[in-house]
């Protein structure tokens, strides 16, 4: 019985290409659509994801004055490496402090030159913005102690100035100071907020005072916060430790500013969910509108298919062989339209992801559940209309218009 | 002579209350194997409900159906698509064939629910085809035949299980007078040579004239049974 079935099914579905051609783009209709714009949204965000956890965790920067907009009358106050060492000896909670002092220059390498910036600051910056060696060596003690003229350089100024050949060991001009490469950082690539660290020329903090500013000034303090410590607590301490130590008395205004990226990256990562929430919303209901679309070329077909049902049951079909039938069609055509639709959306995203750069995923989760949803719709509305046509007696089939 | 079918006090009645509407007042009525019957009478008389009973497409409300013996009236849906399966072949007033669908294929449908193989279906219809005379149009969809071919081809489809017994509602009622002799002629030929007893409904007192028995329906009874002459092939 199933043999004769499935044969009657598979002939009826060649023999009415239009209908199952119908059919089956409701489903990949469905499929695809779904299936391409989770993955798509999944993909935007771990993109986002990624460009957050580049940021470096729980980093808090310290600045002078208030943002970056309000200049206003007088110029505050800097820091100095006093400051840095009162938070590092005096807050707890905190893994490394990094103190920088930076200036524009031109990065000359024979007849190449860079307009980039130069940074005074300790080994500990690295550590503190997450940024790794790609080739040689940190700064040693004693070229920090005694200023040495060397420089760790970012991958934007190490591409511009010697393309493929090998930097380390050369020697980079900064307005009248030659300076050794020690090290190259690895590429960080697009992300992350705040100065480009692949453009930018890093030396020992006392030789870009010495040599660079003329000055003790320390601009900006990077602090890395302990994983296990909340770094709004940690805020709040190193704000009252400035406070007194600039003699801010209470109702003044701080005049510095503390940057806490794990707001930031918490910010985004509640954006981010919101979006994939959105996203998931869209898709759930781009599947009921396709579902609908597969049920209602399903019902049109099968109330078009009700004489059908008459002759057949008129010439000696038993009700099971014709629903068994409708049964065998609903699910080809929906297993063919889910199969398509998987491929279609495959396509769909790499072709989109590659195009906008995003990094490419694909959600197999999703996938299933899309193509096991359309071939329930498609089952179901088959099914259940062909049994009320099979249970009619077979004259009033017959004689359905 | 063996007693194919028996009808006895069958009544049917279609919805209920003061709707109620009796078709079939108590008929009683049989059909002798190898008969050729004709059931006249006019519109609402009762005859096609009394044909589709006959052809357990449909069950009547109270009497008794006997059909080879088998008491019909209590089998259940797929009792009765068997029996239709293997005994029964219908012809309809609107051919009712399916779309799309060749008239070989059309015809090799009874035998494919039948479990028949493929070697097996191909050579039971095309001998059907043959008997009505079509072998050369099996190929065709029914949209590319004439009404008299279409309803050929229903016959084959009909023939193509050996059945005992033929039942025929109106089959030459879409036909034009000349493409219903043919008909006629192929129903007579099948009876007498074939040994297939054949009931067909008609309004027509020419179609009629081919039968051998003829029944008169009245108001959802049999007014009267008149046995006549077997007709010489004439064609004036």
């Amino acid at each position: 019985m199933f043999g004769t079935s499935l044969l009657l099914a598979l002939k009826e579905i060649r023999r009415h290409k239009m209908r199952s051609f119908l059919t089956t783009l409701g489903i990949i209709i469905g499929v695809a659509s779904v299936v391409t714009m989770v993955s798509l949204g999944n993909g935007a965000t771990q993109s986002v994801q990624e460009q957050v956890s580049s940021l470096g965790s729980n980093m808090l920067m310290v600045r002078p004055g208030q943002g970056y907009g309000r200049g206003g009358g007088s110029r505050p106050t800097l820091f100095d490496l006093d400051d840095v060492d009162a938070i590092r000896t005096q807050i707890a909670g905190i893994r490394v402090v990094a103190p920088q002092t930076s200036t524009s220059a031109t990065a000359i390498f024979e007849a190449q030159n860079w307009s980039t910036t130069v940074s005074g600051t300790t080994n500990e910056y690295f550590q503190a913005s997450n940024l790794e060696l790609a080739d040689g060596r940190l700064f040693s003690e004693a070229e920090l102690t005694a200023g040495k003229s060397v420089c760790i350089i970012g991958d934007t100024v190490r591409t511009n100035l010697f393309r493929n050949t090998n930097a380390l060991g050369k020697s980079l001009r900064l307005r009248d100071i030659s300076c050794k490469i020690i090290g190259v950082l690895t590429k960080r690539g697009q992300g992350g907020f705040g100065p480009d660290a692949d453009d930018q020329v890093v030396m020992p903090l006392k030789t870009a005072m010495r040599r660079l500013t003329g000055n003790q000034d320390v601009q900006s303090i990077q602090v890395a916060v302990d994983q296990q410590f909340d770094s709004g607590a940690i805020v709040n301490e190193i704000s009252a430790l400035l406070r007194e130590r600039r003699h801010l008395r209470d109702g003044m205004e701080d005049d510095f500013s503390i940057f806490d990226s794990k707001q930031l990256s918490d910010t985004l990562s509640g954006t981010t969910r919101t979006l994939t929430m959105f996203l998931g919303a869209v898709a759930a209901v781009s599947l009921v509108v396709g579902g609908i679309g597969i049920m209602n070329i399903m019902l049109v077909s099968v109330t078009e298919r009700t004489r059908e049902i008459g002759i057949r049951l008129a010439i000696g079909a038993v009700r099971r062989e014709v629903l068994m039938q409708f049964l065998i069609e609903a699910i080809t055509l929906s297993s063919i339209g889910g199969l398509i639709g998987l491929v279609v959306s495959f396509v769909a995203t790499t072709a989109i992801a590659f195009g906008v750069g995003l990094p490419f995923t694909f959600d197999f989760g999703v996938a299933a559940l899309a193509f096991f949803f359309s071939a329930l719709i498609g089952i179901l509305f088959g099914y259940f209309p062909a049994k009320r046509a099979a249970s009619l007696n077979p004259i009033e089939a017959l004689r359905h218009e | 002579m063996t007693r194919l079918i028996e009808v006895r006090g069958l009544t049917k009645v279609f919805g209920t209350g003061p709707n109620a509407f009796k078709a079939l007042c108590g008929v009683d009525f049989d059909v002798n194997a190898g008969d050729f019957v004709a059931v006249m009478g006019a519109s609402g008389s009762g005859k096609s409900t009394m044909m589709n009973i006959l052809g357990c497409l449909d069950v009547p409300t109270e009497g008794v159906y006997r059909f080879m013996g088998h008491a019909v009236e209590r089998f259940t849906q797929d009792q009765r698509a068997l029996l239709r399966r293997r005994y029964i072949g219908f012809v309809f007033q609107g051919f009712n064939l399916l779309a799309r669908t060749s008239a070989l294929e059309n015809v090799e449908l009874p035998l494919l629910y039948r479990g028949e193989s493929r070697a097996a279906r191909r050579k039971g219809a095309m001998a059907a085809l043959e008997r009505v005379g079509l072998t050369d149009w099996a190929d065709h969809t029914p949209s590319e035949l004439s009404g008299g071919q279409q309803q050929r081809v229903a016959i084959a489809r009909a023939l193509v299980t050996e059945p005992q017994v033929l039942l025929a509602d109106e089959p030459t009622g879409n036909l034009d007078s000349e493409r219903s002799i043919e008909i006629m002629e192929l129903l007579t030929g099948l009876n007498r040579d074939g040994g297939i007893s054949i009931v067909m409904v008609t309004h027509e007192p020419d179609m009629a004239a081919y039968a051998r028995t003829i029944v008169r329906f009245k108001d959802g009874l049999v007014l009267a049974v008149e046995q006549r002459e077997a007709r010489v092939n004439v064609r004036n």
